[in-house]
């Protein structure tokens, strides 16, 4: 026994193993967050490839580049891919690396686990990339998988895309365990719950969600694999089954889903700007609160992703002010923000620009969510590139900017240097331009009427599908920007002091830049 | 030559001008042609203006601060970090502004569920990848697929204006009447939705949904398929046909009365010589143009049937060769172009003529069957 | 490990244990889902699919006051071949009721072939009102080759129905159980072979 501690005690003084191993059996909470964040950005590059080939046969009217099938087959795979590999994997190496530096820990609560979570992504990934050269091809019926276009009439390769998503759902489950552990027992004496970060809180809250809903989509998923495998009718109308059930049991899955991919983003921008504005945050309990009243609206507005499958008008009017509600404490969170910058003294580098344009950007999809959310007018708006546009303009300035402001705001502190403020600067007006050019128009063409996840479209809808095509191309490229950035920083630059930013708090700045292998050996006090 | 010339001319302007000519900055939705979707554009126009003022305040108010409260100005920052008051009334006013927005959404949905006292129902089903319109009340029906060529989509001639929104068959209805829709699908969940009427239904197999519409204008009114559905989802038109009630009725009347003779055609008792020259003006119209009056065809492109060993031996295969068509080939699917009778007529022809002299028939009941056990 | 603070194993284990037990639950919720959406359908008809066999035991008077008009439509399942209408189109009836319609159904195939007809109701707020006390569509149909058949259905319209439904449709989508019936007798023989070995 005390030959192991032995060992322990080595790698505490000595730092990380050398070479593959280090990296293959870390339980270091450092370490694996880089690895959670390196994949998360091949996946973001992996799935932004397939964003090009859409916007690429989108770009003229008429079939140029693809076949309708393999375009099916690249709008459900760019969907799952930024989804579950680019999106909520980003945030967990965010977690993994700031939450033991932020509540003064000196590593995760469970690192054995942490190191299993991580390890089966890739996994996960692998088996869904491989299905793109199986016969018949990748998935093809759209990340959100309807029955019974995904069972009766799915392709062959549906089984293997079910196992990875039972993989990846075992793996966020074990990250949200973690992350719970971490934050309920590792805390330092004195941060009580009202004094944690805010990505503390909002990581703690995504977690509670990830253990209610991510079993709920092990469980859809696996009816599904019983209806294709097992001759049972879940969502077959032929055997008595309903195919409308598939869609209620997906979205009590899939709107919390929306949330886990943007409260963590809160959280983060809710530290860049009182830190850029050198001013506290304001209304720190109540963006506490609107968080938590935001998740648990989260389970009780599922069916307005359905306004059109023929509920029943006291269904529709219940669904359509619960959603209408969500607005106020979104609506809270911002107000907040803007107050918080309200008479500050307020500076602009990169983690500052992004998160002011998070701000605004994710106003914009709010506004459009509201406007889904009324249901007369959700029957006009249902599935067309209104739809689109809203949550792009959700989840790339609201999940994806928020990722890169926490990215830049934390590099100095992760790899001990400052980043090329100009480049980086760069990087976000292209990316503000693209971005805003590529998903802006899609507005106007799903008012004009033009329906989602077509390959080809009417004479009407090209010039807007030609200036967004342009846009997207700008955006993408854009991100290889920021490849070079990070790579950059890593390899030198600046020496970075412990504190790079004027007015940012909390304890992950006490630490010297880069921090030592495991954060905080002994607990600091919190007053 | 010179005819020639310019159709070429045409044809390569037609390609090479991309769509910008017919294409338009479309902005904003369209008010449509019914009541229901004139309330829901008035309803859109409230929110979205809604939605503009507040956007006005809070980014005017964020503006103002990036503008006036910088560092490099020399701004000192307060330290304010709550207001109770402020707070308490952020939380009030925007639930006050819902509940505005509440009420005239709720009416105008009560307004769409309100399916009863119709004039006419009409059945739509979604297949893979068309629409079925049956007319209840009068007990006839039929398909509705898209109209536009493999050629416009391939690029390989110039998009006429209605590309992709065009069918061969649209669905007519009278003006001033409350037309009721029950929708359902045979395989997959499709969605029927014509913009200008502010009409989107799910169809779902299994299950049947209804809603209304009542358009007072006459015109064509253009939609699609707005579920996923496979494949060819994008390819899947909705086209709605307006007309007053007096054409209405005449066209029902025309539909009927082809119905009927198709039914007498299908069940009538052929004899070979009957079919043989029926067979023979469906293939001067059909199939004439590729394969030749004498059934050499064209070889490689077109093949000939003469002495083809599909035509004189595999029946099956050539069922389905007309029928289904070949794909990737100019040969298309005729059978939902040409009537049961049509397919057995010009089947039988085929394996009768130019020395083929099978002796063998095919009647449109065989042809019928066929065709419903694919 | 001396001088680090020593995670407290126990309360790891404790979070865990709950986590676990959460994921198990929910895990176990999300099949829920499916018998509780059947029974929220059931009580309040939202899916507008009409029930089994009606055995209510209140004698149903008839409302003479109103007439409720019943449409039938129906239609088949993807690779069905079978011919199947209803007879009746449409019928005027007074709630409390019982009237007997009939559907035609033909088997042009030269197989013998099973059909299973899934009923569906609109408007869905009528489902509740609608009841069957004889339908051919509480069991699958079994036709030979050539075999036509007139299949009764026996409803009753419930007084109850609200004042503002005049019209009922009841659609029959009839599906080829033919391949799924083969699939069961296999199983069933493997399972009688697995007992008797």
């Amino acid at each position: 026994m005390s030959a192991v501690i032995d060992t322990h005690a080595g790698e505490h003084h000595h730092g990380p193993a050398k070479g593959i191993t280090r990296w293959l059996f870390t339980t270091n909470h450092k370490d694996i967050g880089t690895m959670y964040l390196v994949f998360s950005f091949a996946m973001f590059l992996f799935g932004g490839s397939m964003a090009m080939v859409i916007r690429a046969e989108l770009f003229q009217p008429g079939l140029q580049i693809v076949d309708p099938e393999f375009f099916n087959q690249m709008t459900t795979m760019h969907g799952l891919i930024m989804v579950f590999g680019a999106v909520m994997p980003a945030f967990v190496g965010l977690a993994n690396w700031m939450l033991p530096m932020m509540v003064g820990a000196p590593d995760m609560a469970l690192p054995r686990m942490n190191n299993w979570s991580f390890w089966l992504l890739p996994c996960a990934f692998l088996i869904l990339a491989s299905t793109l050269f199986m016969s018949g091809g990748a998935p093809n019926f759209g990340w959100t998988f309807y029955a019974p276009l995904s069972t009766t009439y799915g392709p062959p390769s549906t089984t293997f895309f079910i196992f990875a998503v039972h993989i990846m759902g075992i793996s966020s489950i074990m990250g949200a365990i973690n992350v719970i552990a971490t934050i309920l027992n590792l805390r330092a004496p004195g941060m009580t719950l009202m004094k944690m970060p805010l990505f503390v809180w909002t990581w703690l809250i995504t977690a509670f969600l990830l253990i209610a809903v991510m079993p709920v989509l092990a469980g859809v998923v696996t009816m599904m694999l019983m209806d294709i495998n097992f001759g049972t009718s879940f969502f077959d109308a032929s055997g008595g089954g309903d195919p409308v059930l598939f869609q209620h049991v997906f979205w009590f899955f899939g709107h919390p889903e929306v949330y886990i991919m943007i409260l963590p983003a809160f959280g983060a921008v809710s530290h860049i700007i009182p830190a850029f504005s050198r001013k506290p945050l304001f209304g720190y309990a109540s963006m506490v609160y609107a968080v938590g009243a935001i998740a648990l609206l989260s389970f009780v507005v599922w069916a307005h992703h359905m306004f059109t499958v023929g509920i029943p008008i006291a269904g529709q009017l219940f669904f359509m002010y619960a959603t209408m509600l969500i607005a106020v404490p979104t609506g809270v969170k911002v107000f907040n923000w803007v107050a918080t910058m309200f008479r500050g003294a307020l500076t602009f580098e990169a983690p500052m620009l992004f998160a002011v344009a998070f701000v605004i950007l994710f106003t914009i999809g709010g506004f459009s969510g509201l406007m889904l959310a009324i249901a007369p007018a959700d029957f006009q708006y249902h599935d067309t590139y209104f739809v689109v546009a809203h949550f792009h303009y959700v989840l790339v300035p609201g999940a994806i900017f928020g990722i890169f402001a926490s990215a830049y705001f934390w590099l100095p502190k992760w790899t001990g240097h400052m980043y090329d403020e100009a480049l980086a600067k760069t990087h976000f007006w292209l990316s503000f331009i693209g971005m805003n050019l590529a998903f802006f128009p899609m507005h106007f063409l799903g008012l004009a009427g033009m329906p989602r996840r077509i390959p080809d479209y009417a004479l009407q809808f090209a010039d807007f599908n030609m200036v967004s095509s342009i846009g997207a191309f700008m955006f993408g490229a854009t991100q290889l920007l920021f490849l070079l950035i990070v790579v950059k920083c890593i390899r030198g630059g600046e020496q970075a002091p412990a504190k790079p930013w004027e007015g940012a708090e909390g304890l992950e700045w006490t630490l010297p830049s880069p921090p030592p292998y495991h954060s905080f050996q002994t607990p600091p006090e919190v007053k | 030559m010179g005819v020639h010339a310019m159709r070429a001319g045409v044809l390569a302007g037609g390609l090479l001008l991309p769509a910008w000519s017919m294409a338009d900055w479309t902005l904003n939705m369209t008010p449509g042609v019914t009541g229901t979707s004139n309330e829901i554009f008035s309803l859109h126009m409230t929110i979205l203006w809604i939605c503009v003022a507040i956007g006005v305040v809070v980014f005017g108010v964020m503006f103002w601060s990036i503008l006036a409260h910088r560092k490099s100005e020399g701004h000192k920052p307060a330290h304010f970090h709550e207001n109770t008051a402020v707070e308490v009334a952020w939380t009030i006013i925007p639930f006050v502004i819902l509940v505005i927005m509440a009420i005239p959404a709720t009416a105008t949905l009560v307004d769409m569920y309100d399916t009863e006292e119709s004039d006419i129902d009409i059945k739509i089903t979604g297949y893979q990848w068309k629409w079925r319109y049956d007319y209840i009340n009068d007990d006839f029906g039929f398909f509705s697929n898209m109209a536009t060529s493999q050629d416009e989509i391939y690029n390989r001639a110039a998009k006429s204006e209605h590309y992709l929104l065009e069918v061969d068959n649209p669905l007519v209805i009278p003006v001033g009447k409350k037309v009721r829709f029950l929708v359902t699908a045979n395989d997959v969940i499709h969605s029927w939705w014509v913009p200008a009427f502010g009409v989107k239904k799910d169809a779902i197999p299994g299950f049947i949904n209804e809603t209304w519409t009542r358009v007072d204008e006459p015109g064509i009114y253009r939609g699609q398929c707005t579920e996923l559905c496979g494949r060819d989802h994008g390819f899947m038109p909705v086209v709605v046909k307006a007309v007053p009630q007096a054409e209405y009725d005449a066209w029902v009347q025309g539909q009927l009365a082809a119905a009927e003779l198709e039914r007498q055609l299908t069940e009538k008792e052929w004899t070979l010589e009957e079919l043989i020259e029926r067979g023979e003006r469906v293939y001067a119209t059909a199939c004439a143009a590729c394969h030749q009056a004498n059934g050499a065809g064209i070889p490689p492109t077109f093949p000939a049937l003469k002495g083809s060993p599909v035509v004189i031996e595999d029946l099956p295969a050539h069922l389905d060769i007309v029928v289904n068509g070949v794909s990737g080939t100019a040969m298309q699917a005729f059978g939902p172009q040409l009537s049961e009778a049509d397919l057995a007529a010009v089947i039988t022809y085929e394996r009768n003529a130019w020395g083929n002299n099978t002796g063998e028939m095919v009647t449109p009941k065989q042809v019928f069957d066929y065709k419903n056990q694919q | 490990m001396t001088g680090s603070p020593q995670p407290s194993t126990r309360s790891n284990a404790r979070v865990i244990a709950w986590c676990l037990a959460g994921v198990v639950a929910m895990f176990g919720f999300g099949f829920a889902l499916v018998p509780l959406y059947e029974v929220f359908c059931d009580i309040t008809g939202i899916n507008g699919k009409t029930g089994g066999r009606y055995e209510g035991s209140v004698s149903l008077e008839r409302d003479e006051s109103r007439t409720v008009e019943v449409q039938f439509i129906a239609q088949n399942g993807p690779d069905m071949p079978w011919v199947f209408r209803p007879v009746t189109r449409s019928i005027e009836v007074h709630p409390g009721e019982p009237t007997t319609v009939v559907f035609y159904a033909e088997n042009p195939t030269a197989n013998a072939m099973v059909g299973q007809a899934v009923p569906s109701l609109a408007p869905a707020e009528g489902t509740l009102y609608f009841h069957k006390t004889e339908c051919f569509c509480f069991n699958q149909q079994t036709l030979q080759a050539g075999e036509t058949v007139q299949m009764p259905l026996v409803f009753i319209v419930d007084q109850a129905l609200p004042e503002h439904i005049h019209k009922l449709t009841l659609s029959y989508t009839l599906y080829d159980q033919s391949a799924i019936r083969e699939v069961s007798r296999i199983n069933q023989a493997i399972t009688t072979t697995n007992r008797n070995g």
